[in-house]
């Protein structure tokens, strides 16, 4: 065998599965799941719909703790996953959106959890998570009450508030491209907190728009490399979020 | 009080401040009109926390991509050399020092440069976003905001009452009133309305205002 043919040879590994389906089946009651994007731009509108279908189905998954840096809009995506019943507690920076009456609701009656973290500080939590940095010190929130019962330390004269890494069960993540073997591209703005999540999850799910076979993404184009990626979904006409609600979609 | 200076054009006087090439962050809401009065000749580069360096005006209606969107989730467009990235590098940018200025709006602010703008108390939903990120790490930290609240009471404080988000954070501050300095835990006046007594101001402040020896008009063009 010629040095050419080893390498044709050498790629066995297929991350592809067949269907939305067969992408969620891992995720389980209590688990904390990870969900990619920011406000609509980036949203895995798909998946999340698929596993609402499953709770719907056999009751299943329940008591998720979702992280993600909104808390849903409208009644599509985490939005209705709350709505369903299925989210014991939100992560994220900023629970409020154009039409935040899912969380707010549920909130408000004392029935889902909070926890409330700086935009800044929730992407290096995620970031360190998938780095195997279980602490780090950042200057964001210290005096204020967000930083209550976290230790304090002083570098250099200024005073910094430790933080600990935020780790995942399953992260469910939307991109544009993908290779079999889990490499991934994204759209615009729809990158965000993404690539920090696919790294700090057990196991990642995408939805890609279209998936390719090893080699048509450039190498130098790939921004998460497929190490970090255990599944994908093509999902060809992925719905966006935000142009969703603004029809007034209702997923129910 | 005679008059005062309306948002845009607090906007108009912060924006005379950016230099060219600057790299800034506008918060969400009222800030983000600064980017309507860059002065000719000088062109910022703005940054959003979502991930997009060098982006421009909103697009026309029915142009929007929301997958291209700014932190306060509008349709936003590319300049050239725009760039995207993660949030992790987004807030290296913020807390890296990379930025070389960042406009919040407020609901105070102290004399000691303390912010509080992200919470108006235990009511509600909590949210902070990315306001306690950016806070720390622009060179330079600006407020534009009313210098009064609607019903009358001083927003320039000695002591933040509402949860902060930073701080000694803030090192300049816009009003509809003057522009003050914030240098040794003290607000200085740098201008004021020509119309307006150094003791109308005070008035209308919470904390003693330090006077140097030149105090600028503040003006600004009908907008």
């Amino acid at each position: 065998m010629n040095a050419r043919n080893m390498r044709e040879k050498d790629v066995l590994m297929d991350k592809t599965v067949p269907d939305l389906n067969s992408a969620v089946a891992g995720i389980e009651d209590g688990m904390v799941v990870m969900v990619g994007g920011f406000g609509g731009s980036g949203a895995p509108i798909e998946l999340i719909h698929a596993l609402i279908d499953r709770f719907k189905a056999t009751g299943s998954p329940k008591n998720l703790t979702v992280v993600n840096n909104n808390a849903g809009n409208g009644r599509i995506g985490i939005a209705a996953m709350i709505d369903a019943g299925m989210v014991a507690k939100m992560i994220c920076s900023f629970p409020r959106s154009a039409d935040p009456r899912a969380f707010t609701e549920k909130y408000l009656a004392g029935e889902i959890g909070l926890e409330l973290v700086p935009q800044g500080t929730l992407a290096e939590r995620i970031r360190a998570g998938g780095a195997g940095i279980p602490a780090f010190y950042t200057p964001a929130s210290y005096g204020t009450d967000v930083a209550k019962g976290k230790p304090v330390a002083e570098f250099d004269g200024k005073h910094y508030v430790q933080e600990r890494w935020l780790k995942a069960d399953v992260a469910i993540l939307k991109a544009e491209l993908a290779d079999t073997l889990g490499n991934l591209t994204y759209r615009k703005a729809a990158r965000n907190f993404s690539p920090l999540m696919a790294a700090a999850a057990a196991r990642t799910v995408v939805q890609a728009t279209r998936i390719v076979k090893p080699g048509d993404i450039d190498p130098e184009q790939v921004i998460t490399p497929g190490i970090f990626v255990d599944a994908v979904v093509e999902v060809a006409d992925a719905k966006q979020e935000e142009a969703l609600m603004r029809q007034g979609v209702a997923y129910a | 009080m005679s008059q005062k200076l309306s948002n845009a054009q607090i906007a108009w006087r912060a924006a005379q401040d950016i230099e060219d090439g600057a790299y800034v962050n506008l918060g969400i809401g009222f800030p983000e009109m600064v980017a309507k009065f860059q002065p000719p000749g000088k062109q910022a580069i703005f940054h959003t926390e979502n991930g997009v360096l060098n982006f421009g005006e909103a697009p026309a209606e029915g142009e929007e991509d929301w997958d291209l969107i700014n932190a306060g989730k509008k349709a936003i467009t590319l300049r050239p050399g725009a760039a995207f990235f993660h949030h992790a590098d987004s807030f290296a940018m913020v807390r890296g020092g990379h930025l070389d200025v960042a406009i919040l709006g407020t609901y105070e602010v102290a004399e000691n440069g303390d912010l509080a703008n992200w919470s108006t108390g235990p009511k509600g939903v909590p949210a902070v976003g990315g306001a306690m990120d950016l806070v720390h790490g622009a060179k330079r930290v600006a407020v534009i905001t009313d210098h009064v609240t609607k019903d009358g009471k001083p927003k320039l404080v000695k002591k933040c009452t509402l949860p902060l988000t930073g701080v000694g954070c803030v090192t300049r501050v816009y009003t509809s009133l003057a522009v003050l300095d914030i240098e040794n835990q003290r607000f200085v006046l740098r201008e004021k309305l020509p119309t307006m007594s150094v003791d109308e101001l005070q008035a209308l402040t919470g904390a003693e205002l330090v006077l140097p020896n030149t105090i600028g008009d503040l003006v600004a063009p009908e907008l």
